[in-house]
């Protein structure tokens, strides 16, 4: 094993952990001899991280109601600095994971290696692998200092594999006084309603972006979407627009899609969108200009007007 | 009410990037433009001061090569003053370090009621400095908002999760990072752009700041790139030409994947 023990953040939402966190496990699996988690839910994921190879859950308690980055990282950076830390952390690329990421990165004055997409071995320790321009180059990034490795790792970049572990030890990490910095209180959480299947778990993706002209253009990308039990998805251009709301958004600034299928209608192909669906088996694209940067991508491009192209395949696929 | 905005000039993202062989990092020799990002959060700390009825938006950025016109767009858009930090010594700073100097960069711009940056940049796009810049000044923060509204000495964000948005309620001063997309950002006017001319920019070195050298760019990055590569390449696909059928190559395709 490159490393002896990796922590690993595992962020739950109502009970259910993340998918990310499953896989960040199982790439850590192979890094490490001893694979932990920190959560602040420790009770609610110990069954299932210990399923995924986790041995312990070092809980931070006291997080309900209040955001997770000041006192999980106040809460690992007392465990480092008493000695009982990590070589690495692995956080996803999501809200929390990033602010903890963050504040943990002052407090051990240590950089954060981010957008990770692979976790390589060069040397005997551990580099982070980002793709840049789009996805067209990979940098390869390693730690000059032994601190513990912190690395923020993109959603999708590895399988999970069940260990079929029992469940994790539970035990709490203290958290040292927060000062200002832990001010902040949720006073509310509100959940958007989503029909049909999410991003993150379709089969199926159907995205538009800007070539759709106007935002009631959005509609066929829904119906288009529905006829084929498929998720809509939008570029960030639209989203930006307030076409669409952020939760739409596939890119590196919203949700990296691997689907079976990926309909980019209307989408030009900017390094920001790239970034979140080149990684899908098959790519389907329907825009305007020939030269765009999508059809680089795309398995069939059908070089045409959105406006045209979709109400007749919307049309096709209802009568099948 | 006083508000800082953390600003960051960029190379157009509608050019092509490239990586400076010998440093391997990002080449910014040509132009450098306001990251669009940005201007969400220079007009919300526009709206803030206007509906806090007094106060001012101070910029502070860091750029190289004395880089301006991003912070003349800003400023035009309605920024007071600006604060720049541009030295030779910054080259290869990681986002750690950024934070370091935006933090002292915050700190001679005077008193703020609430700092707001971007989510993340667009040419770097960590996504940690605005949680590294409020942990170095000991501040809360809110990262990713939606809405921000000010309620006396207290900030009120709408902020984005998986499942929708939480109402978050913070203690001045605060950090917050705006979503982008989430307020319509002003055109500079006519009248605007010729009085960002004469605003008031404050340009300093790091060690104007009280850093050193060692402890900035190349020498103060805790990481080094040790390779570049191509990424595997996708196989070309079949581009056709819509003649009025091309919606029948979908239809043919997405039998032939046995997704209808």
């Amino acid at each position: 094993m490159t490393v002896s023990k990796i922590w690993v953040f595992a962020e739950a939402a109502d009970g259910k952990v993340s998918n990310t966190t499953l896989e960040m496990l199982a790439k850590a699996r192979e890094l490490a001899d001893t694979v932990e988690c920190v959560s602040t839910a420790g009770n609610d994921v110990a069954a299932v991280v210990g399923a995924n190879g986790a041995t312990a859950v070092h809980n931070v308690p006291g997080v309900d109601g209040k955001l997770a980055g000041p006192a999980v990282a106040g809460a690992i950076a007392a465990a480092v600095q008493a000695g009982s830390g990590p070589d690495a952390i692995f956080l996803a690329t999501s809200y929390d994971g990033r602010d903890v990421a963050g504040r943990l990165s002052v407090k051990l004055d240590a950089p954060v290696i981010t957008n990770v997409v692979d976790i390589a071995e060069r040397d005997g320790s551990l580099a982070g692998v980002e793709p840049i321009f789009g996805g067209t180059t990979n940098v390869v990034t390693k730690f000059t200092a032994s601190t513990p490795d912190i690395f923020l790792i993109r959603p999708k970049s590895f399988a999970a594999e069940e260990t079929g572990g029992g469940a994790a030890a539970v035990s709490d990490l203290s958290v040292p006084d927060l000062g200002a910095t832990g001010a902040a209180v949720v006073t509310n959480r509100f959940v958007e309603e989503q029909t049909g299947p999410s991003l993150d778990d379709a089969d199926v993706v159907v995205s538009g972006g800007r070539g759709l002209g106007e935002s009631d253009s959005f509609d066929m990308v829904e119906q288009l979407a529905k006829s084929l039990g498929a998720a809509p998805g939008a570029s960030r251009a639209i989203v930006d627009a307030g076409w669409v709301p952020y939760s739409y958004q596939v890119g590196q600034t919203g949700k990296v899609v691997k689907p079976n299928v990926y309909i980019a209608a209307g989408i030009s192909g900017a390094t920001q969108h790239l970034v979140g669906m080149k990684g899908s088996k098959h790519i389907i694209a329907i825009n305007k200009d020939p030269e765009a940067p999508i059809f680089s991508v795309a398995d069939l491009g059908i070089v045409g007007d959105v406006h045209k192209v979709l109400p007749k395949l919307i049309e096709a696929l209802q009568n099948r | 009410m006083n508000v800082v905005v953390c600003v960051k000039q960029i190379p157009d993202p509608a050019d092509p990037g490239a990586l400076d062989p010998e440093s391997k990092t990002l080449v910014r020799s040509g132009k450098l433009i306001l990251d669009e990002s940005d201007s969400y959060g220079v007009e919300m700390a526009l709206q803030l001061v206007d509906a806090a009825g007094g106060g001012e938006v101070t910029l502070v950025s860091m750029a190289p090569n004395d880089e301006q016109s991003g912070l003349r767009t800003a400023l035009a858009m309605g920024a007071a003053k600006a604060v720049l930090v541009s030295d030779d010594a910054l080259k290869g700073s990681d986002a750690l370090t950024t934070a370091k100097v935006l933090a002292k960069a915050i700190g001679r711009a005077g008193d703020a009621d609430l700092v707001l940056t971007a989510t993340e940049s667009s040419d770097g796009y960590t996504g940690t400095v605005p949680e590294m810049v409020a942990e170095i000044l000991g501040l809360p923060s809110v990262t990713f908002a939606k809405s921000i509204t000010v309620d006396g000495s207290a900030v009120k964000v709408q902020r984005q999760t998986e499942a929708g948005y939480d109402d978050v309620e913070c203690p001045l001063p605060a950090v917050v990072s705006v979503t982008a997309g989430v307020v319509e950002p002003r055109y500079p006017s006519f009248k605007g752009i010729m009085a960002a001319k004469s605003k008031p920019l404050d340009q300093v070195t790091v060690a104007d700041l009280g850093l050193e050298a060692g402890q900035v760019g190349w020498a103060g990055a805790g990481q080094e790139i040790i390779e570049v590569s191509e990424a595997e390449a996708r196989e070309a696909g079949t581009i056709v030409e819509d003649d009025g059928e091309g919606f029948q190559k979908v239809v043919d395709f997405l039998a032939e994947l046995k997704v209808i």
